[in-house]
């Protein structure tokens, strides 16, 4: 028995907390309520987790979409920060500012946008509860919550990261200003080390272009510096030969990258694998990753016990629903990258099914996903990623299409400036902006 | 891959394929519009891009498809886009090439 089918024997306790969210909701709210474009009823209210890549999309999408959708986006910062283009303030060649950008366009669009964090969800009563108390009821959740850390899988992580004597810089803001911050004091003649996890992470190239960009300010401005890139894998997962072409072509001497060195423990600067014990200066290690605690709260965890199952029709969870869940923490398609692009196409998908689902409508049954990464190779020179993916209504999953998508033929000035012309877009098209 | 919709290169073989769609799938402006939104990351939303990137709102339909076709061809030379436009259909392509053709161009 599903209990949150109207017809099940708790709809009427669903609506008495509908009604009581919905006069909480009001008061909170009043300061955050913006006017939308649109009046007349409500077609229904969708609460969506996180403003990152995908939560920003969906509730931007739903009310370009959707009309009169009452959308609330809970966002524990009070600005986005976009990972992609960080490893270039990492590189000391942008400022965070530049990868930074609030949400009052979202809001002017319509969008309740509320700075907290979701610390418990009750899919029964279809409401969401934030730590200041505040309960939102909700006809359909958005979870877009990324990922959190699996620091335990790494002795010793858990502290020197607490202590902020190791960093990961892998969610971007103060982390990533830590990590410059540790390179710019690094005397000249100091070791820089890197940590890949095992696949799946987020962003798979984005710890090789790191890689360059560190190195990129070695030789710049440390020259007797050395940067050890100790990945977990046995070899570069994204974009490889155009990466170690990078490497032999601008860092060789700088720059050395060691496949299947696994980091088991960190101590304040040793960084211990089955082979060796590396000392380091800078020890920049990226945990092993997992679909953010919130995911784990509501329930949807299926997957491995790390990610999040959907439907990919309306990327609503298989576990529990009325739930649906985007980005780097579900359980991928095949050959689907946990990258920000991504995460802003499943929002589509969703925010598509899931105004459909409000009006009782079928949901598009071919939809179509795509994704683009580039990488700075060096401070202007850019390799790029690309894929389609179709639905397959036979396997029920998004497919890539045979025969399409690719990598560079070479890194190239001007992809770099595509690069900083692909942020500035698809800024823009998930804040609204 | 800008040149051509920046300098408007022209073709009209395009109006043939668009003839050739099929009326159902041509009536579904919501799934033209779905379809449009997977461009948007680079190209902006409704195709109203920023800066570097091609704006292809507004743009005639048969403008954009004769593009699209040279680039699957290789007749037009790209960084990317002869990836992308591989991995969808005509019927695909002529959809969203209707969808931007409809938008109001960028300011």
């Amino acid at each position: 028995m599903n209990p949150l089918t109207p017809s099940s024997p708790s709809a009427p306790a669903r609506r008495r907390w509908l009604a009581a969210g919905a006069a909480l909701g009001g008061t909170a709210l009043a300061g955050c309520a913006t006017p939308g474009p649109s009046s007349g009823p409500s077609l229904g209210r969708v609460v969506v987790v996180g403003g990152g890549f995908g939560g920003a999309t969906v509730a931007r999408y739903l009310r370009l979409w959707g009309g009169n959708v009452d959308v609330t986006l809970v966002e524990r910062n009070a600005a986005f920060v976009s990972c992609p283009i960080s490893n270039l303030v990492v590189g000391g060649y942008r400022q965070i500012g530049d990868v930074t950008r609030g949400y009052d366009t979202l809001k002017a669009a319509g969008v309740k946008v509320v700075q907290g964090d979701v610390v418990a969800i009750d899919p029964a009563g279809r409401k969401v509860r934030l730590a200041n108390g505040t309960e939102l009821a909700y006809d359909r959740l958005v979870l877009s919550p990324g990922i959190d850390f699996m620091s335990e899988q790494v002795g010793g992580l858990s502290a020197a990261l607490d202590s902020g004597r190791i960093v990961h810089a892998w969610k971007a803001g103060p982390q990533t200003v830590a990590l410059r911050n540790q390179l710019t004091a690094m005397p000249d003649g100091g070791v820089v080390a890197i940590s890949i996890p095992k696949v799946p992470y987020r962003c798979p190239p984005g710890p090789y272009e790191r890689a360059c960009m560190i190195a990129s300010y070695l030789k710049a401005q440390k020259p007797k510096s050395k940067l050890l890139v100790l990945d977990a894998n046995p070899e570069v997962q994204s974009k490889k030969a155009l990466f170690e072409r990078a490497f032999a072509d601008h860092y060789k001497g700088i720059l050395e990258y060691r496949p299947n060195a696994e980091v088991k423990e960190v101590s304040s600067s040793v960084a211990k694998t089955d082979f060796d014990d590396v000392r380091a200066d800078v020890l920049n290690i990226v945990p092993p990753q997992r679909a953010a605690d919130i995911a784990q709260r509501a329930g949807v965890v299926n997957m491995n016990q790390r990610w999040v199952g959907v439907d990919w029709l309306t990327m609503e969870s298989t576990a529990v629903k009325g739930i649906h869940v985007l980005g780097d923490a579900t359980f991928p398609g095949p050959g689907m990258p946990k990258s920000g692009h991504m995460a802003n196409q499943h929002a589509k998908v969703a925010a598509a099914a899931i105004v459909q689902l409000l009006k009782g409508d079928a949901v598009n049954a071919t939809p179509v996903v795509m994704n683009t990464c580039y990488s700075f190779v060096t401070q202007r020179d850019v390799i790029h990623v690309a894929s389609v993916h179709q639905y397959d209504a036979a396997d029920k999953t998004f497919k890539p299409v045979p025969g399409s998508g690719g990598v560079s033929a070479a890194a190239s000035e001007l992809e770099g400036r595509y690069a900083l012309a692909w942020a500035d877009n698809i800024w823009a098209d998930m804040l609204a902006a | 891959m800008n040149t051509p919709l920046r300098h408007g290169a022209l073709g009209a073989i395009a109006s043939g394929l668009l003839a050739a769609s099929s009326p159902a799938l041509a009536q579904d402006a919501t799934l033209a519009r779905n379809l449009a939104a997977t461009c948007a990351n680079c190209h902006g939303t409704n195709g109203q891009a920023r800066g570097e990137m091609a704006s292809l709102a507004g743009r005639p339909a048969d403008q954009l498809l004769t593009i699209l076709a040279g680039y699957r061809s290789g007749a037009i030379p790209a960084t990317i886009m002869h990836q992308i436009v591989k991995g969808y259909t005509e019927p695909q392509l002529q959809l969203i090439a209707g969808h931007f053709a409809a938008q109001k161009p960028v300011r």
